[in-house]
């Protein structure tokens, strides 16, 4: 058993890998795995909106399904592998998501951003070519209060028309 | 206020076997959570009561579809994900399969379960009605061995339910006879994404000779439970398809329901559309000629 009964206020030694790198941090276990990535590992990318997993803009990926970290216990990430927005670009190169969303006009505040191009990720990795309708239920989940969605919807499209590998 | 994570307890056992045991230790100081998806908004906002939880998210003893010749076994861990991409659900249960489709956005399907949703026991719960409409069955289980009951008898009043002290849901049971039936389900929200249901209704019809000789309606948010609409049933069963069925469905509907005013909708509102949704599903039935 991961945890046997510790008392309480007691932080426990949680491993994972993120973005492809080994870590161990030390967290409450049941800290937000939001608050873990922003302020234990300083990942700031990942966004808190709502913290009630209506928004959207905690998201990233856990062993490659597309969740709400705001909604995460820090002990069930344990042992698991997690991608943020910072694991995207690579050196100084966008992702080609990344580059879609500049091109497109897909952001304006940014708050919406991170997850927004998480759950793109989640979505072409599942349906590589998604339609349109595909597109809209695969960001349902993430709202975005500036663009009025159109320019990210066009930002996936183009990307679903000129694949990942661009 | 938020909440001070120092002051909760989570554990995660390995097994079954050993969330149960802790479970029975002591009964009904433990809050299982599985994906967290309505536990963790409780817990952010600091109105989660149980300070002590056990994490059953990672048992694989939860998480099979089991295919028997009479019926489907779905895992109680089973999440919205694995419903909707579950072949055998998608084919013979389309209605949980679109059930889980209309819950949450695609982030929240991918924690949130079957048994949570059972377990959390809203009237507002998705997959609900449509468990009472496929007539489920729940297996619930604790250390000293597992019981199996109907699931239309689970909810016994506002967010209580039969699930003792020291069980956990284990699975729920689905019967395959299901060809020959015809089935809808809708629900009204306000949006179609990531939207809490005003009122949802789960249908099932068996008709031979434009005679109804099977009917199953349930509905969700119409009530402090998810209800089989059992007099309505009553009263359907046995009818010719006819130009007064709607209204004599309407009728005794509009008298087993309990809908509420709250902050999604009114009790006025929601009596309308479970009959506009009502006429809606008897208008699609064929030889139906009627106005609703």
């Amino acid at each position: 058993m991961l945890n046997p009964r510790l008392p309480d206020g007691t932080r426990l030694e949680i491993s994972l890998t993120v973005n492809g790198a080994a870590r161990t941090i030390h967290a409450y276990p049941m800290t937000r795995l939001l608050d873990v990535l922003r302020e234990e590992l300083n990942l700031t990318g990942t966004k808190e909106g709502c913290g009630e997993g209506e928004c959207g803009s905690c998201s990233i990926l856990m062993d490659g399904f597309l969740v709400n970290s705001c909604l995460i216990p820090a002990l069930q990430a344990n042992g698991t592998s997690i991608v943020t927005i910072e694991g995207l670009a690579n050196d100084n190169r966008l992702h080609p998501l990344q580059k879609a969303f500049l091109e497109c006009g897909a952001a304006q505040c940014g708050i919406c951003t991170p997850g927004m191009i998480l759950a793109a990720l989640h979505l072409l990795d599942k349906i590589p070519q998604p339609s349109l309708d595909e597109i809209r239920e695969g960001l349902s989940g993430n709202l975005c209060r500036c663009t009025g969605y159109f320019q990210i919807f066009e930002a996936v499209a183009k990307l679903s028309r000129n694949g990942v590998a661009d | 206020m938020r909440a001070n994570p120092t002051e909760y307890e989570l554990v995660a056992p390995g097994t079954l076997q050993e969330a149960l045991a802790l479970h029975a230790s002591e009964p009904g100081s433990w809050l299982p959570i599985a994906g967290g998806t309505d536990l963790m908004v409780l817990y952010a906002a600091g109105r989660l009561q149980s300070r002590k939880l056990i994490s059953i998210a990672a048992l694989r003893e939860l998480r099979n579809i089991e295919v028997a010749s009479a019926e489907v076994r779905v895992g109680a861990g089973c999440t919205y994900t694995d419903l909707r991409q579950h072949p055998v659900i998608t084919k013979e249960f389309p209605l949980l399969a679109r059930a889980a489709a209309w819950t949450g956005g695609i982030a929240n399907q991918n924690r949130g379960t079957l048994g949570g949703n059972i377990a959390n026991a809203s009237p507002a719960g998705d997959s609900l009605p449509v468990l009472l409409a496929y007539d489920a069955d729940l297996i619930l289980v604790s250390a000293s061995g597992e019981r199996r009951i109907p699931y239309r008898t689970f909810h016994t009043g506002y967010k209580k339910t039969l699930l003792a002290p020291d069980e956990l849901i284990h699975s729920i049971c689905m019967p395959r006879n299901l060809s020959g039936y015809k089935c809808y389900a809708r629900k009204v929200g306000a949006r179609n994404a990531q939207a809490i249901s005003k009122v949802f209704l789960a249908a099932m019809v068996r008709i031979s000779n434009a005679t109804i000789k099977d009917i199953r309606l349930a509905a969700g948010s119409v009530g402090p439970v998810p209800i089989r609409l059992a007099g309505t049933e009553r009263a359907l069963a046995g009818q010719p398809i006819n130009d007064s069925l709607l209204e004599l469905a309407g009728k005794v509907m509009a008298e087993e329901i309990q809908p509420i005013d709250d902050i999604r909708s009114t009790a006025g509102y929601r009596t309308v559309v479970l009959r506009n949704l009502l006429g809606e599903f008897l208008q699609s039935l064929p030889g139906a000629r009627f106005a609703s």
